[in-house]
């Protein structure tokens, strides 16, 4: 058991603090993603709104910017943020600030066009039968096109959190300690007594990420079952 | 015509530079069936739209009441809990129960108890049939249970009068039956109602008065009798005919 565990690079994990700091690694990419979708949520609504407004030049200019961020790979986006910035507006990023920045950019984005989508998906006669029943427009957006809207929306949502979740695994290219750093760190220090510390980690590593993201997307598969 | 519940005065719709209806005035009674049928396009359907200002007017005037329906209006959503709707596509509400899409305007709207509401609801479900269907959603329901849960919500507002936008024209063939008996039975009760159909048998055992509209324009307005019987228009003869030949391929598909 114990020569398993060392043949697999389990036994660094139980060095130390290491566990514990692959843990506060996970916490790292947590926050800044529940923190990117939390300020994206807002923006995105708002975006994905002003996107079915009649107004041409808004529309195109919300167009270029989704496809701007869609097309980009985020790891580019996060050197422009973080690199980029300081040379051409010597600004001070952090790591975690450009992030930030960076997830909230492309959150909006994603979160704009799945607004939009949910609103567009509302067949019209839905407006048409509320206003015959007489209910006034703001009643038929509180009581028949948001809760439709909403139902539509969150299960989306929640896949666009485990996908924010998964790419902050690029931070670390811009210097932030999250739980891919660590595991990096961990297996660097023990490189002489366990060599063998690679595939024991980054398996952690692989299991921590699905302990956070599986139970995410269950509820989203559970969410769109139910409202289906 | 101081007895007229609704008037319709000389009104003029476009479509850009598409008249759709052309100077259509008449007048609804007090517990009067009026059937409106017509070729596709002459525009039947706006002219019901018209009436609940689900389509703005160009010129006339339409009056429930003596008020003024306007598009727009401050009063337009009391005026319209007065005149029920039910349209051809089913337009329940699909994120509510049938109980709830009942319930939601008399509730919301008329801020009525939601108690005495909904006894008023499971009375009319069990009229037409589907009182165990309460606590079920649009989309467990067919085409027809869903049109008669329509007409019993469109009923819940206590409307003065009905408007029927070719509810039966989505419908499978036995499905249309249902709902149409659900019809002829509010007719009975002496319901005000007017009604856009393709189904001419029904209309004429529906109907105290037929208006034949085409080209967006009044073409003939009479009895049942007068009209399936003898049209005055050649144009009415020609659309009654169309529909003669209908029902002579059907009966032969139906002999072979």
């Amino acid at each position: 058991m114990q020569d398993l565990a060392v043949n697999l690079g389990i036994d660094v994990l139980f060095k130390g603090t290491n566990f514990i700091r692959l843990l506060g690694g996970l916490w790292t990419a947590l926050w800044i993603s529940l923190v990117s979708v939390a300020i994206s949520i807002p923006l995105g609504i708002g975006m994905g709104v002003l996107m079915t407004k009649k107004n041409r030049i808004l529309k195109a200019v919300l167009r270029v910017y989704l496809e701007f961020i869609r097309i980009m790979p985020q790891l580019v986006l996060l050197f422009i943020m973080f690199f980029g910035t300081t040379r051409a507006f010597g600004w001070d990023l952090s790591g975690e600030a450009a992030s930030i920045i960076v997830f909230v950019l492309w959150g909006t984005a994603e979160m704009g066009d799945l607004v939009r989508g949910a609103l567009i998906s509302i067949p019209k006669h839905q407006y048409e039968s509320s206003e015959a029943l007489g209910l006034t427009n703001t009643q038929t957006y509180l009581y028949v096109i948001i809760p439709q809207t909403i139902r539509r929306l969150i299960p989306l949502s929640i896949n666009l959190i485990t996908r924010m979740i998964k790419t902050t695994s690029l931070i670390l290219m811009i210097g932030v300690v999250e739980v891919l750093k660590v595991a990096q760190q961990i297996i660097e220090a023990n490189r002489m007594t366990s060599p063998n510390g690679a595939f024991g980690v980054y398996l952690t590593v692989f299991l921590l990420y699905f302990i956070a993201c599986w139970p995410i997307s269950m509820l989203a598969k559970y969410l769109e079952k139910k409202w289906s | 015509m101081a007895d007229a519940l609704l008037t319709i005065d000389n009104i003029v719709k476009r479509f850009g530079d598409n008249t759709i209806l052309d100077g259509i005035s008449f007048s609804v009674k007090k517990s009067e069936v009026i059937v409106i049928v017509g070729p596709s396009g002459c525009g039947k359907s706006t002219l019901l739209r018209c009436i609940n200002a689900l389509e703005p007017i160009q010129d006339g005037k339409i009056t429930l009441d003596g008020e003024v329906i306007e598009r727009n209006s401050k009063t337009l959503p009391l005026l319209r809990q007065r005149i029920g709707m039910v349209f051809q596509s089913y337009d329940l509400f699909p994120h509510l129960t049938v109980l709830d899409n009942i319930l939601l305007a008399p509730c919301k709207v008329q801020k009525r108890d939601k108690e005495e509401v909904k006894q008023e609801a499971m009375s009319l479900l069990e009229r037409v049939g589907l009182k165990e269907k309460a606590k079920s959603y649009p989309r467990e329901l067919s085409g027809g249970q869903k049109q008669r849960v329509a007409i019993v919500r469109a009923l819940c507002m206590h409307p003065e009068i009905l408007l029927f936008d070719e509810v039966t024209a989505a419908l499978d063939p036995e499905m249309v039956r249902e709902v149409l008996d659900v019809m002829l039975d509010l007719a009975k009760q002496g319901r005000t109602m007017l009604i856009v159909t393709h189904e001419m048998q029904f209309a004429r055992a529906i109907a105290d008065r037929i208006i034949f509209l085409d080209n967006g324009k009044i073409v003939e307005e009479a009895t049942p009798d007068e009209f399936f019987d003898n049209p005055k228009t050649e144009r009415a003869k020609q659309f009654l005919n169309t529909f003669e030949f209908d029902s002579v391929r059907a009966k032969k598909e139906l002999a072979e």
